[in-house]
């Protein structure tokens, strides 16, 4: 067994630390992504707009530099508007995010911007006689698009919602700059004290091979499923 | 073209605004100056010996130890937050905590961003090189080609910065810890720390240790330095910074600091208002 | 240029954060940006030509290791490898004595170690798949010509495959450009670490880090226009019907 040097127990609590980051930024992600690729093929020339303008900045700039602007920002805007909210209606309430939180938003907050592309592309993709065919069934909007449009986008979008989720994944890492103690903080904390980088970088290196090989896995099986109903193509 | 409902996205925005997980609490006395029970406290770890984390992970140092003392006396509930040393004063402007007590030294830059209670200590600045290098900090020309490390940000930075910065090549790093570990790998020529923390990370005491102290220990000029270590808060938060005064008088008079100072260290760390 | 300068000159003098001494900060940071990520996609490319037609080879001896080694490369953060070169030799002992010192006492090379092994793990991988998607016409035109395999790939299949790369080279390099900004975690003076210093100096977040924003989008943007005109010009073959 391999001696961490008491720092098995942090390293444990880190990569869980990471999983969960990684795993409620991606279904943030998803919901910005859908939101923003909605707004984007919506008639309203504002909320494309908005969404565009929103997925050319993130594309732009670094995350780390984004992550730098939201976790710091983000607070002193929530600050701004409780601010407002005590002087107009003397309702005193203070909001903390916390750098958890921040961290999600924040990783959430880019990824969405990704995610609305491989969206976009995938709700173009599917074919206008097959929505025209679920409201002659009498399917209402909401219904339409949970039963028909959803299952037959996802088959399209599936391949960059999983190349998107395995960079998401390694975006995490750069939490640990910002002082949130992932699996990567307490690595580098560890090294610094012991002086032995392998020792500790290597099974945090590993940890993430882990969840990207098991990803794969999942992303397998659910390309099969979603493929249903349509030929072996090449 | 293909459109969607307003109601669609309506269905998509709400378990986003649901799902954003921000804890709302009430903050006390946000305004209304009124004593308030819970104070957050942040610290930049590790900066032992003042602040540091166990293997564990449970925080302890000289700081930890006095803020708790003077919260007991203040009667306040004191939670610790962990905060990077480049984001700890916007992040008390942007009230994720209500007070800092990390060896912060009180400036002039700071002075106009922060409030700060009376100074509590005095902890010099020293320069450190590895056993042997024939360095000499006086003979400026004889620095060319030498690097130094920092913590940025920190009152070493700006006087490093400002006195050497044509000389020596400065390398900042984001936290002290980083400068000693690089101390130890070779890459750094001098490190410009904390005494307090030269003592504890690189031992330059200890007649067995690979580093040793440069010149005599430096507290001047005030206008880099300042007068010592104080606990900042918010500008409007005048109460909190005067019951944190009170409770420092009382930790002074009681024997309380003494005791603390002689857990932490075997030198005067007192500033000198409190001579 | 002149009349610029004196009118912005006032507005310097006002604003206590962007003096012409953070300017210069700043100025700086991109230099040392510009040549970090430069360097890094330079030897990534020319490393990663050969590594592709290695891993495309029949023999596993030589396949699989490549394989390997885009594998642990792409699957891993970029943060890990860089303290793994920053520290990972650093600490063994007697390491001080010998000539590689020289390149582990700077900062910039472990960074350029770790971002070049980085970007030419990517990059294997890209000009793989556009090798992989060569229309079997042109090989088998190749050899009706007589070329030998070399001559194939020199005149036919790698000509072919580095314009199909392109776009995908593209987000790379912007990619690249924009992981870069970890460079400033292991004290290199980047653009982000310039933003860093200005902040910890000044302690407001927003100008240091919007002002940094806005220089990585214009370089981003450049970046992407220049792609796009290289595309324009060596696409213009597959865009004959439109």
């Amino acid at each position: 067994m391999i001696d961490f040097q008491g720092y098995g127990p942090r390293l444990l609590d880190g990569a869980l630390l990471t999983f969960e980051l990684a795993v409620l930024s991606l279904i943030l992600a998803v919901a910005l992504g859908l939101l923003a690729a909605s707004a984007k093929l919506s008639g309203s020339r504002l909320a494309h707009g908005v969404a565009t303008f929103y997925t050319t900045v993130v594309r732009g700039v670094p995350d780390l530099v984004l992550m730098m602007l939201l976790f710091y920002g983000g607070q002193i805007g929530v600050n701004m508007l409780t601010d407002q909210l005590y002087y107009a209606f003397d309702i005193d309430i203070f909001i903390n995010i916390n750098a958890f939180v921040a961290g999600v938003v924040t990783i959430g907050f880019i990824f969405g911007a990704y995610m609305s592309e491989t969206f976009r592309g995938a709700f173009l993709a599917v074919e206008e006689g097959q929505m025209e065919a679920a409201r002659a069934y009498g399917m209402s909007g909401w219904l339409a698009f949970r039963r028909i449009r959803f299952p037959l986008m996802m088959r399209h979008a599936l391949p960059g919602l999983g190349n998107n989720w395995m960079v998401l994944l390694k975006t995490t890492a750069l939490v640990s700059i910002i002082g949130l103690t992932d699996m990567v903080r307490v690595a580098a904390e560890a090294t610094k004290a012991t002086h032995e980088p392998f020792l500790f970088m290597i099974p945090v290196a590993l940890g993430y091979l882990a969840i990207t090989s098991v990803s794969e896995l999942v992303m397998l099986w659910l390309r099969k499923r979603y493929d249903t109903g349509f030929e072996e193509q090449d | 073209m293909n459109r969607l409902s307003p109601r669609l996205v309506g269905a998509l925005l709400l378990p986003m605004l649901l799902g954003a997980g921000v804890s709302v609490q009430a903050d006390e006395a946000a305004a209304d100056g009124e004593e308030r029970d819970i104070v957050r406290i942040a610290v930049d770890v590790p900066y032992p010996p003042m602040e540091y984390r166990t293997p564990e992970g449970e925080l302890t140092g000289f700081d930890i130890d006095l803020g708790n003392a003077l919260c007991e006396r203040a009667q306040f509930e004191c939670t610790w937050v962990v905060q990077n040393w480049d984001g700890i004063i916007p992040g008390l402007m942007a009230r994720k905590y209500d007070a800092i007590m990390s060896s912060m030294r009180i400036t002039e830059a700071r002075s106009r961003r922060v409030l700060f209670t009376e100074p509590y200590a005095l902890s010099p600045k020293v320069w450190v090189a590895r056993q042997g290098r024939d360095i000499d900090i006086a003979d400026r020309a004889g620095l060319k080609e030498l690097n130094v490390g920092v913590q940025r940000g920190t009152t070493q930075d700006r006087y490093v910065t400002e006195r050497y910065g044509d000389v020596l090549d400065i390398r900042r790093y984001a936290t002290a810890d980083d400068v000693a570990v690089d101390m130890q790998s070779g890459r750094l020529d001098l490190a410009f720390l904390n005494y307090p923390v030269a003592l504890d990370t690189l031992q330059i005491t200890r007649p067995e240790s690979d580093f040793t102290q440069l010149g005599p220990r430096i507290n001047s000029p005030q206008s880099i330095f300042g007068k010592g270590n104080a606990i900042a808060v918010r500008p409007y938060d005048r109460a909190l910074a005067e019951a944190f005064n009170r409770a420092l008088d009382d930790v002074y008079r009681d024997g309380t600091f003494e005791r603390l100072m002689q857990r932490y260290f075997d030198y005067d760390i007192r500033p000198p208002s409190r001579d | 240029m002149q009349q610029w300068l004196t009118e912005i000159a006032p507005w310097l003098a006002q604003n206590d954060i962007f003096t012409p001494a953070t300017l210069a900060q700043y100025w700086q940071g991109l230099v040392n940006t510009v040549q970090l990520v430069f360097i890094s996609l330079l030897v990534g490319v020319v490393l990663a030509v050969p590594l592709a037609i290695a891993r495309g080879s029949r023999w596993p001896w030589l396949k699989w290791p490549i394989w390997f080694y885009t594998y642990i490369f792409r699957g891993t953060p970029l943060l890990i490898q860089l303290y793994l070169a920053y520290y990972g030799f650093a600490f063994i002992p007697g390491i001080q004595e010998t000539w590689l010192w020289f390149f582990i006492d700077d900062p910039t090379y472990p960074a350029l170690l770790a971002f070049t092994l980085n970007t030419a793990a990517y990059t294997t991988e890209i000009f793989r798949g556009a090798i992989k998607a060569t229309p079997r016409g042109e090989i088998e035109a190749a050899r009706a010509y007589g070329m030998s395999k070399v001559l194939a790939y020199r005149r036919i299949i790698l000509p072919s495959a580095f314009r199909r790369a392109l776009p995908a080279y593209g987000n790379e390099v912007i990619f690249m450009l924009h992981a870069s900004a970890i460079a400033s975690v292991v004290t290199i003076m980047d653009l982000t670490g310039a933003a860093y210093y200005v902040y910890a100096r000044f302690y407001s977040p927003f100008p240091a880090f919007i002002f940094v924003a806005l220089v990585y989008m214009a370089l981003s943007f450049g970046i992407q226009g220049i792609f796009r005109q290289l595309e324009k010009r060596m696409l213009r073959h597959l865009r004959s019907g439109s």
